[in-house]
């Protein structure tokens, strides 16, 4: 019999079906856990493997678990996070579309560990495809008799709900989140107060990415000393890699964490594509800051990419080549955290959109020299002065252009003109 | 006016609509987690939001109104005005950006003649642009309603909007 996948079957494999999942052993793990092993067992579990958020903050997941106040006999929640929306990112869609059942069987044992009542799923609206078989993947699990009505013993009830999210990226955001299932606008809350201290409809709630929740059953299952025997020390693991842009196998890949950039983008991705050289990479999704050419030596890992001075984030690795215009690329990203900006703070409302309005302008050959140290100052006040990291991501990611490739800032200001008219088009 | 002579409007949900509805209403502590989803089923079934379905669904919800507008018009995905029957969405993210989605949209205008923003005359086509999809493995790609079209180049996108009724 086919192990029980790490996060995903093997390639070609669609474990979506229950009879499919239950095959390979599918949810022995989460029954054998709620028979033999008392919920704090299930928590000092993943607090000792080392498994950090998958979502893109890297927060010790078993630590996070533990803040949890104790049960008072009332509603107390997961929030799942399925909004997968950071540019680049499209790995909690494989495990969606292709072993949904390993979610919710990593729903089970987190709602059981942490003495929850209900699972909130939050996906992402564009979804649709995933939402469809991830809504069968909870409907059949019912049926089944695996999650409902005293599941976890007697009077203990756990129930799955799936909300759709609509296409604000603010709702991958922890409270934006939660904003958004309780049916308002996703505008991020101040913390504290924290999700385990007042979360969903002010009840103790701990939110967890798609791909985090995912590796409950492996590290269950296979135990600590198999989960720290792979990754690096302060980073455990595997995680599913995202790579994409010009490289000439964009996809992903679910590797030990560490692999270099390099390995990821020669090895595994094949090089870039039409025989050109590489120039720049993002290696963690859009809020992560550029990297230039010579740095892809660097490992994939949280502690590896700060020293480079950017960030594991989503793993979402975005490969530009020579005939990238560095300018468009940032026009690309800040165009996005423009729109995405939900408003409620000054400096993000109107720092997005000034920072923008500044880039547009100089990609378009109407800058001028005090442009540049307006950004500079923009990316310093976008930075830790917001009620979420939007404005932090925005920060970042401008800020990293425009010290990896200030030069190019420079000759559009000076030449008036993209000195890379072959680029791509923002 | 009296409110005896005003006309009698018939309610704009479909009946499937109210009881697809009112199933999502028990999931949640507060009948108003349901707004999320009791949106998608409504602009599933009429191809965008009027104000009279917010009218209805903030009924449903026990809500008021304007808590139902200022959702819909905080989200991108929900649209509170009519568009296209084939409501054509492309990915404008980097990822997408690099690998040529900007070419797509400018195919796509020149060959319905609107542009980014707008709806053919007869209401058949309407392009818009949205942010990452989530597809950048197979990028680029258009969203239409349900299903992503990815991998796209000109002449898939021919092949698809030529097979659009």
């Amino acid at each position: 019999m086919p192990a029980m996948p790490w996060l995903l079957p093997e390639d070609g494999v669609d474990l979506s079906m229950l009879a499919d999942y239950q095959a390979r052993g599918g949810y022995e793990t989460a029954r054998a856990a709620i028979r033999d092993k008392k919920p704090e067992e299930v928590t000092a579990i993943v607090k000792d493997s080392g498994l950090r958020g998958r979502g893109g903050a890297g927060f010790p997941t078993g630590l996070k678990w533990t803040f949890m106040p104790p049960p008072d006999g009332k509603a107390r929640y997961i929030a799942c996070n399925a909004d997968e929306s950071e540019p680049g990112t499209f790995k909690d869609r494989q495990i969606l579309e292709r072993n949904p059942h390993q979610l919710v069987e990593g729903l089970m044992l987190m709602g059981y560990a942490i003495h929850a009542t209900a699972a909130h799923i939050y996906i992402r609206g564009e979804f649709a495809q995933p939402f469809y078989r991830l809504r069968r993947a909870v409907d059949d699990a019912y049926a089944a008799g695996l999650i409902g009505k005293g599941v976890f013993g007697e009077g203990r009830d756990f129930d799955i709900v799936i909300t759709r999210g609509a296409g604000a990226y603010i709702c991958g955001e922890e409270t934006g989140l939660m904003e958004s299932v309780e049916g308002k606008k996703g505008q991020p809350r101040k913390k504290p107060p924290f999700p385990a201290q007042a979360g969903l409809w002010a009840r103790p709630t701990t939110v967890n990415n798609v791909e985090t929740v995912a590796h409950v059953p492996f590290i269950v299952r296979e135990g600590v000393a198999a989960f720290r025997a792979v990754g690096t020390e302060k980073c455990p693991g595997k995680t599913i890699y995202g790579i994409s842009g010009h490289v000439v196998r964009p996809g992903t890949y679910e590797l030990p964490i560490g692999v270099t950039l390099r390995e990821l983008i020669y090895q595994y991705a094949g090089g870039i594509r039409n025989g050109r050289a590489l120039k720049a990479v993002i290696p963690g999704g859009s809020s992560a800051p550029v990297l230039a050419a010579d740095k892809i030596d660097v490992k994939a890992d949280p502690e590896s990419l700060r020293e480079v001075k950017s960030v594991l984030g989503t793993g979402a690795v975005i490969v530009m080549d020579e005939t990238t215009c560095m300018v468009r690329a940032a026009l690309t990203v800040s165009r996005f955290y423009r729109h995405e900006s939900c408003g409620q703070c000054t400096q993000c409302r109107e720092g997005t959109g000034w920072s923008d309005r500044i880039i547009k302008r100089i990609e378009a050959g109407e800058g001028v020299p005090e442009d540049l140290a307006v950004l500079d100052d923009l990316v310093r006040a976008l930075d830790g002065q917001t009620i979420c990291a939007l404005a932090d991501a925005a920060s970042w990611a401008a800020g990293g252009f425009l010290r990896v490739f200030r030069d190019e800032f420079v000759r559009h200001i000076e030449e008036k003109r993209c000195p890379l008219p072959e680029s791509f088009e923002p | 006016m009296s409110a005896a002579s005003l006309p009698e409007t018939a309610p704009i949900l479909p009946a499937e609509v109210v009881a697809k509805i009112e199933a999502e209403l028990p999931n949640y502590p507060v009948k108003k987690g349901a707004m999320m989803n009791s949106l998608h089923h409504v602009q599933q079934a009429l191809g965008w939001i009027p104000r009279e379905a917010m009218v209805e669904v903030a009924a449903l919800l026990e809500v008021r109104p304007i808590e139902v507008l200022e959702v819909v018009t905080f989200y991108p995905m929900f649209r509170d005005k009519p568009v296209g029957r084939h409501h054509l969405e492309f990915c404008r993210n980097l990822s997408c950006a690099l690998l040529g989605a900007r070419q797509l949209v400018r195919h796509c205008e020149t060959k319905l003649g609107i542009r980014s923003g707008e709806t053919t005359p007869d209401g058949k086509f309407s392009i818009a642009e949205a942010e990452c999809l989530g597809s950048c493995g197979s990028a680029p790609m258009l969203m239409l309603e349900d299903h992503f079209h990815e991998n796209l180049t000109v002449e898939k996108l021919d092949l698809l909007l030529d097979s659009l009724d």
